[in-house]
C-alpha cells in the first residue's frame, strides 16, 4: 500500500491509464482542427469528435447531436441556466433550484436575481433530498427552468430526478441537472429520468480536468440555448471555440469505461464504504451520518464525530486525502452550507469529514483508513472539552458558550 | 494549508492536556469559545498560595490544529508566572511562536481570552473570600 492514500474522490478523480492512452494520440500525432472540413488532419480530428460524441450519448441514453462539448461543469452549468434564461426571457423570469446545489448553479442563479429574475430555491429534508410536492407548489407560469443537481458532491444524495423531471414536463417547465457526480456512478438516463439539459465533467469520471459537456434535448421538447460566447458558431451554434480533440477523446472513453464496469465498480464501491461506515458506528459512540444512506452515492461518506474538530482531525490523518465541511477548511470560514441545510447544528457542520471513495481505492486502504481514524478521534476526544463536559452529564445545548 | 512546524509539534505532542479540579480554591478556569464556530478552549491554573506563582496548568480544546497549539503553548509559557507577568501574555506572542498564517489569529486571540478568563475566574474566587480567614493561607 501506498501513501498518502486518496479518498476525495468527488474533488477530482485520478486518470485512469486507459483513458490517457486513448488522449496521446491527439497531441502530437493528430492535432488537426476538427473544424478543419477541407483536409485529413482536420477529418481525424472530427473524427475522434464524433467517436467521443457516441460514447458519451450512449452512456446517458441520449443522441450524439444533443451533446455539447465544454470546457466543464462549471461552464456546462453557467450556459444551462443563463442560456435558457436568456433565450426564455419572455415566457417567463422564474427559475427554481436547490438551497445543496453547486456553487456554478447557485452563484448563476444569484446573478440572474440582481437582473430581476426570481430564484426559489428549495429546501432540503434532513435527509438531503427535496420533497416534490414542494417543487409541484413553487412552480408558477412565470418559471422557466428548474434545475437540481443529480448526486450532492458533498454528501453524495441521489435526488429523485425522475419525479422532479416528470413535474417540470406536466407543467411545461425545463429541467436541468448537475450530474457531474453521478454520471458514470449509477445509471443515468435522459429520456426515462426526464431530463432536458445536463451537465457533464470529465474530471469526476476519471478523465481529464478541463473538458466536459452538456445534454441539451433535441425533441420533447427542442431546447434552446443563448449563447454565452461568442465566435465561430461551433457545437450548433450554443458553444463557440475551437474543440479539446484530446480531452473530448479521453471524456468519451472515460465514458465508455464507465458504462462498461459501473455495476461491478459500484457493488465493489458500495461493500467498501459500508465496511468504512459500519467500522466507525460500531467502534465509536456518537457518529452521525450526514444524509441519507437510502439514496446515495456508492463511494461516499459523510460522517460527522461529535466533540471533534475536522480539521484537526484531518490533521491527524495527514496520509489520507479526504475533506471536511469545517469552516477551518474554507476559504470563507464559514461552515458548510450543504450540511447546514440538512438542520444540522454548526458543530455538525464542523466535525463532517468526506470520504469520497473511487475506482482506484482498494480495501486495504479502506481498513487503514479506518484504523487512523478511530485512533485520532479517540485521541482528539481526550482532547475535547466538550467531550468531558458530555462525559459529565452535561447538556452542551443548554450552555452559555461566550462567542468571538 | 502548510503548518508550521512548532503547530505541528504542538499538534503531535500537546503539553499540559487534562483537569485541574475546578472546585479548588487555588485554581481558575477560562472556558471561552463556543461549538457553533468550531472551537472552544478550556485553560486552567492552580496558583501556590504561598508564592503567587503559577504552579500548574491544563488545557483542554475542541479546534483546528492551530487552536490546539496555541492552548498548548499558553500552558508552558503559564507555568512559573505570577498572574501579573502571565496577563502580559499577549496573542501576538503567540503567532509569531507559532508563525501562525492570518487566517489563524482568532486562534490565538482565543487563547489570549482563555488566559485571562481563567485568571479572572481565580480572582474571583480568592477575593470572594477575602475579608474572611482564608483556610489555605492559614
Amino acid at each position: 500500500m501506498k501513501l498518502p492514500i486518496y479518498m476525495d474522490n468527488h474533488a477530482t478523480t485520478p486518470m485512469d491509464p486507459r483513458v490517457f492512452q486513448a488522449m496521446t494520440p491527439y497531441f502530437t500525432e493528430h492535432f488537426g482542427n476538427a473544424a478543419s472540413r477541407n483536409h485529413s488532419f482536420g477529418w481525424r480530428a472530427e473524427e475522434a469528435v464524433e467517436k467521443a460524441r457516441k460514447q458519451i450519448a450512449d452512456l446517458i441514453g441520449a443522441t450524439s447531436k444533443e451533446i455539447i462539448f465544454t470546457s466543464g461543469a462549471t461552464e456546462s452549468d453557467n450556459l444551462a441556466i443563463k442560456g435558457v434564461a436568456e433565450m426564455y426571457a419572455e415566457k417567463g423570469n422564474h427559475i427554481i433550484t436547490v438551497a445543496t446545489e453547486h456553487k456554478a448553479v447557485l452563484d448563476t442563479c444569484k446573478h440572474f436575481e440582481k437582473r430581476g429574475c426570481r430564484v426559489t430555491y428549495l429546501p432540503v429534508l434532513e435527509s438531503g433530498l427535496i420533497d416534490p410536492d414542494m417543487l409541484r407548489e413553487a412552480i408558477t407560469d412565470k418559471t422557466i427552468l428548474v434545475s437540481v443537481m443529480w448526486a450532492n458532491n458533498e454528501i453524495g444524495v441521489i435526488q429523485p430526478i425522475a419525479e422532479i423531471g416528470r413535474i417540470c414536463h406536466e407543467r411545461g417547465v425545463l429541467f436541468h441537472s448537475d450530474a457531474v457526480q453521478a454520471i458514470g456512478k449509477v445509471p443515468v438516463n435522459v429520456i426515462q429520468d426526464n431530463v432536458d439539459i445536463m451537465s457533464i465533467t470529465a474530471h469526476k469520471l476519471y478523465g481529464p480536468k478541463g473538458v466536459g459537456a452538456l445534454y441539451v434535448r433535441r425533441k420533447n421538447p427542442r431546447v434552446q440555448l443563448t449563447a454565452q460566447m461568442d465566435g465561430g458558431g461551433h457545437e450548433r451554434g450554443m458553444r463557440s471555440g475551437t474543440l479539446n480533440v484530446a480531452g473530448i477523446a479521453g471524456l468519451g472513453e472515460a465514458c465508455e469505461i464507465a458504462g462498461r464496469e459501473m455495476g461491478q465498480e459500484a457493488a465493489r464501491l458500495t461493500r467498501l464504504r459500508d465496511k468504512l461506515a459500519g467500522r466507525f458506528t460500531t467502534e465509536l459512540a456518537e457518529v452521525h451520518i450526514n444524509g441519507t444512506m437510502a439514496s446515495r452515492l456508492p463511494g461516499n461518506l459523510n460522517i460527522s464525530f461529535a466533540y471533534v474538530e475536522g480539521e484537526s482531525l484531518l490533521m491527524g490523518i495527514n496520509d489520507i486525502a479526504v475533506s471536511s465541511g469545517s469552516a477551518c477548511t474554507s476559504a470563507t470560514l464559514e461552515p458548510s452550507y450543504v450540511l447546514k441545510a440538512l438542520g444540522a447544528a454548526d458543530e455538525i457542520a464542523h466535525s463532517s469529514i468526506r470520504f469520497g471513495l473511487g475506482r482506484f481505492n482498494t480495501e486495504e486502504e479502506v481498513d487503514y483508513a479506518a484504523n487512523k481514524v478511530i485512533e485520532v478521534v479517540n485521541k482528539l476526544r481526550e482532547l475535547s472539552p466538550l467531550y468531558e463536559m458530555a462525559k459529565e452529564g452535561v447538556d452542551l445545548a443548554k450552555v452559555e458558550w461566550s462567542a468571538h | 494549508m502548510a503548518y508550521s512546524d512548532k503547530v505541528l509539534d504542538h499538534y503531535n505532542n500537546p503539553r499540559n492536556v487534562g483537569a485541574l479540579d475546578k472546585r479548588d480554591p487555588n485554581v481558575g478556569t477560562g472556558m471561552v469559545g463556543a461549538p457553533e464556530c468550531g472551537d472552544v478552549m478550556k485553560l486552567q491554573l492552580r496558583v501556590d498560595p504561598g508564592t503567587g506563582i503559577i504552579e500548574d496548568a491544563r488545557f483542554k480544546t475542541f479546534g483546528c490544529g492551530s487552536a490546539i497549539a496555541s492552548s498548548s503553548l499558553a500552558t508552558e509559557w503559564l507555568k512559573g508566572k505570577t498572574l501579573d507577568q502571565a496577563l502580559t501574555i499577549k496573542n501576538t506572542d503567540i503567532v509569531n511562536e507559532l508563525s501562525l498564517p492570518p487566517v489563524k489569529i482568532h486562534c490565538s486571540v482565543l487563547a489570549e481570552d482563555a488566559i485571562r478568563a481563567a485568571i479572572a475566574d481565580y480572582q474571583k474566587k480568592n477575593t470572594a473570600v477575602a475579608g474572611q480567614p482564608v483556610a489555605q493561607t492559614v
